[in-house]
């Protein structure tokens, strides 16, 4: 029976408690993914981080939360009132609802009916998931808009060039997993990674959806739509309150559902890592739960990390980094799989395939060497113009005399 | 919920009561696009209209065409969204004034001509009749279906449209395209000129604001190691708007540390 199947045999309630279990684990993901990241960060800063409510601070996030809903709800003036309430509910009802099509465990029997954790299984999942997201960045795009405020204007501008010129570099790393998985379900998408994962198989893709993932959830180094030392708070600087709350809430949601389609997509699910696959059954199957948050725990660990060391982006690299990098280099690895799937296909001899695959190797190399040289020519012109005498005394550098020879010497140590 | 949605596809009633839900809602913004004064609420309600029509795809069996209509039309209403507030402006709100003689005249003899047509396709639909072959074309999968008939049977309509958008979006950036009269200094240039110019003063960027116990803030000079204000340290802004203050307040009564 394939998972669509055991689904479509679960009565209403079964998908009620699911979808009851699904909005709990989000919210106390957020809860702990919140604790965890301060914790996390402070351990990279060498502070201690909260400590203070509840056992490791565990329960500090519940506390922030509690008070900031305790605060006083703060509508400006010159908003716009419908759009700028609209806003944070768009946000916050939207980042819950990719998780419909996540499948976070193998068969389990639950209440006596055996099911998979996953709320229903479509045959174009992933679109939907793409989908929702899109309409996501709507609750951006307005507050910015509706605050009537300059700051949450130039935010809410960002994000949506961003969430836009990042999504077309995510769709098209997903390609790559279509074309292997055949099938756009989740659930298919899964078990085609039965004996491989994908991050292994269709590397490049994984790093491209690793890269546009943080770009689409405004996240560091890509934050560039909350900016705070450029643009206050971004989007949400007019927000107060629970309104905030939400924002903040649905920003973790995120995090954690573009984790879980990752894990979901390149890193084989609910499954074991290889050759622990004996765990699958343990708990009457509810061990592949745990496999799935670990999973996701290793990717939010990574979105920490990069918050904890990278710093953000300039805006216009940002974006070039998107359009002239991510989106060329997705496109012609699309046509490498491609080719690749058609040639094992159609049963090409392998010689014929070892000799595609070198030459596209060669190609690209080829390519990245030619684009290098470039640079470094135009490096070694600017750094040969006109030096001017310095007009203060610079501490004299053994056997050099004039600036540029030094440029000379360090231009030739960087080779 | 989509699975709600597939199981409402299939049985009759489930799927006339969200029909009458979610038909009306989507005629009165569709309505509403027309009358509501800002042009971003008019993009929101058709954002709302593109949605409801994605989920009524849905409830028909056309789960692929449902789930892209809202991933093309929501990208699509936030391009228009974008151009609303890049050329009409943020608060812009609809004008009564005719910029372009003749205008009205033709836009209701147009919109006269559209609502005939629009009728008179309505008035030849056949309705009550049970849908022949849906479950043949979808028995290999709604998308596989689809994917079927676009490359092949449709293969060369599919590449001229393509071609076709190419081709416009290529026109686009050809017209908006202009040659810049001078080249832009990038963060990288104005580092160079930084150290290679005349003066090295300022190699290390310019000096910061004042900062004096009686006054901490950005309009305020600060004061070089010779004693002399550097209006430099202040926003050009702040100066032409005369918002700049002079130092002199802040500044220590040199003679009194003498005397001390």
């Amino acid at each position: 029976m394939t998972t669509a199947q055991l689904i479509g045999t679960d009565p209403g309630w079964i998908s009620l408690v699911k979808g009851l279990l699904i909005f709990v684990v989000c919210v106390l993901a957020t809860l702990m993914s919140v604790w965890g990241e301060r914790r996390i960060v402070a351990r990279m800063q060498q502070r201690l981080g909260p400590n203070r409510v509840g056992p490791f601070g565990l329960v500090q996030a519940l506390a922030d939360g509690i008070k900031l809903a305790l605060k006083e709800d703060l509508i400006p003036k010159a908003a716009d009132r419908i759009v700028f309430v609209l806003a944070p509910i768009i946000s916050a009802t939207t980042c819950f609802m990719s998780f419909a099509v996540i499948p976070l465990s193998g068969e389990v029997t639950l209440f006596g009916h055996k099911t998979v954790m996953q709320l229903t299984d479509i045959p174009v999942g992933v679109l939907y998931v793409l989908a929702i997201a899109s309409v996501g960045v709507y609750g951006i795009v307005l507050a910015g808009w509706s605050s009537g405020s300059t700051y949450p204007l130039l935010g809410g501008l960002r994000s949506s060039a961003q969430v836009i010129s990042y999504e077309v570099a995510m769709g098209l790393s997903l390609v790559a997993v279509f074309i292997y998985a055949g099938s756009m379900s989740t659930a298919d998408i899964v078990a085609a990674q039965n004996q491989w994962w994908f991050c292994v198989t269709l590397f490049p893709s994984f790093v491209i959806y690793a890269i546009s993932m943080v770009g689409e959830t405004n996240r560091a180094p890509f934050d560039l739509a909350e900016a705070e030392g450029e643009l206050v708070g971004g989007f949400h600087t007019e927000y107060s309150s629970l309104k905030f709350a939400l924002f903040f809430l649905a920003e973790y949601v995120n995090i954690v559902a573009v984790s879980a389609l990752a894990t979901t997509l390149f890193l084989g699910g609910y499954h074991a890592l290889p050759g622990l696959g004996f765990t699958e059954s343990w708990l009457g199957g509810w061990f592949t739960v745990i496999w799935f948050l670990v999973k996701v725990i290793f990717f939010f660990f990574i979105f920490v990390w990069l918050r904890g060391t990278l710093p953000r982006l300039r805006y216009d690299q940002f974006m070039k980094f998107g359009w002239k990098v991510l989106i060329p280099f997705s496109l012609v690895w699309i046509m490498v799989v491609a080719t690749l799937r058609v040639l094992s296909q159609q049963g090409a001899p392998r010689a014929v395939v070892i000799g595609f695959t070198t030459g596209v190797v060669l190609l690209v190399l080829a390519g990245s060497s030619l684009v290098e040289s470039a640079k470094k020519r135009r490096i070694r012109e600017d750094a040969l113009g006109e030096v001017p005498a310095p007009s203060f005394p610079v501490p004299a550098i053994p056997g050099k005399s004039t600036i540029k020879e030094v440029i000379r010497e360090t231009e030739q140590l960087n080779g | 919920m989509v699975n709600l949605a597939l199981e409402v596809g299939k049985t009759l009633q489930p799927e006339a009561i969200m029909f009458w839900i979610l038909a009306p809602l989507a005629v009165v913004s569709a309505l509403g696009m027309l009358f509501v004064k800002k042009a971003v609420h008019s993009a929101l309600l058709l954002a709302w209209v593109m949605i409801t029509l994605a989920i009524f795809y849905i409830a028909q069996d056309a789960l692929f065409l449902g789930i892209v209509q809202v991933i093309v039309y929501t990208g699509a209403v936030m391009m228009l969204f974008l151009f609303i507030l890049m050329l009409v402006g943020v608060d812009s709100s609809d004008s009564l004034v005719e910029n372009i003689r003749g205008q009205r005249v033709a836009s209701i003899v147009a919109a006269v001509g559209l609502g005939g047509l629009i009728i008179s396709l309505v008035n030849r639909a056949t309705l009550g009749v049970e849908t022949i072959g849906l479950q043949d074309t979808n028995s290999a999968g709604n998308v596989q279906g689809i994917a079927e008939e676009l490359f092949t049977k449709y293969v060369w309509a599919f590449e001229v449209v393509s071609a076709l958008l190419i081709t416009a979006a290529l026109g686009a950036m050809v017209l908006a395209h202009s040659t810049a009269t001078k080249s832009r200094t990038a963060q990288r240039d104005q580092s160079i000129a930084r150290f290679r110019g005349a003066s090295l003063a300022t190699a290390a960027g310019l000096p910061g604001s004042g900062v004096y116990a009686r006054h901490n803030a950005v309009d305020v000079p600060g004061l070089l190691p010779d004693g002399t204000p550097a209006p430099s340290s202040v926003s050009a802004t702040l100066d032409a708007r005369g918002d700049m203050l002079t130092t002199k307040p802040f500044e220590l009564e040199v003679k009194e540390l003498e005397e001390d």
